[in-house]
């Protein structure tokens, strides 16, 4: 451990994650995860998600608590803007995801951080959604990240930690790349 | 059944220079050659391609370059003759035309079967180049049938591309280096690229692997790499034997003509698709250029290096605005696709347990098991192992060890 890693503390236990690299180099199936949410409908396009049971290192596991999310879409839709819409869920994870990699890797390379934020975009045009013109995707056209950020480091080593954490992020390859989504009905 | 001490199997600059350590150290051996000297780089190399780095390193053990332009780059025609002369000045002992079948272990030696007969022998040093083999993503047979699809070893100049568009896939000194040729010939080009490492040519006036050699970075050890597995995996600098141009990157691409997309990651009903990650590949490409040349910067000031240039910096990658995020290989617009998309060595015709979960060689620093070693691989002992100038110090240091363990076998 250098004196940077002592003197740094982010809150995230990189000794512990650097350890989990190493078990999983003797046991890769340990490190298949499967992660899961349950939607239920309530009414209109308002829905709420529990997530609780996830799979790991090989069993089930259980949280303490379980989570929910719900979605709504706003008024303009005509609904009652209960929640955030679903897009507007997809940027907040996408902003967690690469903020939570900011601070891991500040702690690993030994920067101290004082703030962090976020602001993500995303543009859509509704006329795919609402199936008006078939050249209009119905996602994103482009989703753009802006960071601010206050840390004891250089503007190249910043730059440099927000690169990383997009190089490892889950959520920024999920909407960068494309996934095999299989839906079916029970 | 022929007995011998040590075989090597491969007669390029590895092979070579196992052959001279091991006849410095008066040790009996063959170097077992499929084809000629210099086999891979006679044959599996395109016609345009020059070494990436100046012919004074091209240092091998007790021979070095000598001609009139120490800081030109060989050709293939250049790089075989150089590799002849090594051959014929070390007298080396090659099979030429000599086929490896298998390698499996009889008793306390390695049985090392060709297609002229068996050899039996004690050590085996496997130098038969970490780029035999074409490394291409499984969805490469998702291609229209149309489409017709090349590698840097099948590709030699672009009058064996069909007419139309050509899609390069991989953005390291291979696919930068094709399509700048390729585009240059009047075709479409489309890169696609993903995790990439941009170099200057030249630096400060100096050559870049000047700077890399002087300043000690190629001799980095496995040592002293926190994560080994990741600098094994990087691609190689985009680079070009070619000293007039400054970068052969993403810029100068741009300006030629050449469309940039993200890395390719499927090809979908006929159409490919790119990663919207193209703006961090470039933005980890230049942070690491520059963390690179400020590394160098402070190392010349320490050491008080003043017969070099002002210090400088570049401008950054150019993005496109909207990247293209898929592209239509089945109407026509797109020929053929190029697989730049990486090199892995063959040792299907070793038949022992020395491969890891992935089907890669297991070595430390080149040791496969008792008896068995390898050279030549990407940072196998040191960052310059993959390099006609690193070989040599890899080679001796197996010789060294097949001395010792000799001695403890005899004693």
């Amino acid at each position: 451990m250098t004196n940077a890693t002592i003197a740094v503390s982010n809150g995230v236990n990189t000794e512990a994650l650097i350890g989990a690299r190493g078990a999983f180099e003797q046991a890769p199936e340990a490190a298949r995860f499967t992660f899961r949410s349950t939607c239920d409908w309530v009414e209109g396009n308002y829905s709420r998600n529990a997530i609780n049971g996830y799979f790991g290192l090989g069993q089930d596991h259980q949280r303490k608590q379980t989570f929910t999310i719900e979605s709504d879409h706003p008024e303009v839709f005509a609904a009652e803007d209960r929640a955030p819409t679903p897009t507007e869920i997809v940027l907040s994870a996408l902003a967690s995801c690469l903020t939570g990699g900011v601070a891991s890797i500040a702690q690993h390379r030994g920067i101290q951080l004082r703030s962090v934020r976020a602001v993500v975009e995303g543009d859509v045009d509704v006329q795919g959604i609402l199936g008006m013109d078939p050249d209009i995707r119905n996602g994103f056209s482009a989703i753009r990240v802006s960071f601010e950020i206050d840390a004891d480091a250089s503007a190249e080593d910043i730059a440099a930690l927000v690169a990383q954490s997009q190089k490892r992020s889950a959520v920024f390859d999920i909407v960068t790349n494309p996934t095999n989504v299989a839906v079916s009905v029970a | 059944m022929k007995h011998i001490h040590t075989a090597i199997i491969g007669a390029g600059q590895a092979g070579l220079a196992m052959s001279r350590c091991l006849s410095d150290r008066s040790i009996q051996h063959v170097v077992i050659e499929r084809g000629e000297v210099a086999n891979s780089w006679r044959t599996e190399r395109w016609d345009s391609l020059r070494l990436l780095t100046p012919n004074w390193q091209s240092r091998l053990p007790g021979f070095a370059w000598s001609g009139s332009d120490p800081d030109g780059f060989m050709n293939m025609d250049g790089i075989v003759r150089h590799l002849d002369s090594y051959a014929r000045v070390s007298r080396a002992p090659v099979e030429t035309r000599t086929r490896v079948n298998s390698v499996t272990v009889q008793g306390q030696r390695y049985r090392v079967s060709t297609d002229k007969g068996d050899w039996l022998c004690r050590y085996v040093v496997l130098a038969n180049g970490a780029c035999a083999r074409a490394s291409v993503p499984a969805f490469a047979a998702e291609l229209p049938p149309h489409v017709q699809h090349f590698t840097p070893l099948s590709y030699k100049n672009p009058a064996q591309l069909p007419k139309g568009g050509v899609l390069i896939v991989g953005a390291s000194a291979s696919g930068v280096q094709l399509a700048a040729e390729i585009a240059a010939a009047g075709h479409e080009v489309i890169l696609a690229a993903g995790n990439h490492i941009r170099v200057p040519r030249h630096y400060r006036g100096r050559d870049i692997q000047w700077w890399m050699d002087a300043s000690g970075l190629h001799d980095v050890s496995v040592r002293e790499v926190d994560d080994i597995e990741r600098v094994r995996r990087l691609p190689s600098m985009q680079l070009v034997g070619e000293r007039s141009a400054r970068f052969i990157d993403l810029n100068s691409l741009q300006s030629a003509g050449v469309e940039i997309a993200g890395r390719l990651v499927g090809i979908r009903d006929g159409r490919a698709l790119f990663s919207g990650s193209l703006a961090n590949a470039c933005a980890l490409s230049d942070l690491k250029m520059n963390r690179l040349l400020a590394e160098l910067d402070d190392w010349a000031g320490r050491h008080g290096i003043d017969d070099v240039q002002p210090p400088e910096r570049f401008a950054p990658t150019e993005v496109p605005a909207t990247p293209m995020l898929d592209l239509d290989l089945s109407g026509g617009r797109i020929a053929s696709v190029i697989w730049a998309t990486g090199y892995r060595p063959d040792f299907s015709w070793l038949n022992l347990p020395v491969f890891d979960r992935k089907g890669r060689l297991s070595h430390q620093e080149g040791r496969v098991a008792p008896g068995l070693y390898v050279l030549g691989l990407p940072f196998m002992r040191r960052r310059v192992s993959a390099f006609i100038d690193g070989v040599g110090s890899d080679a001796g240091a197996h010789a060294d060890h097949i001395m010792r363990t000799s001695c403890r076998h005899a004693a």
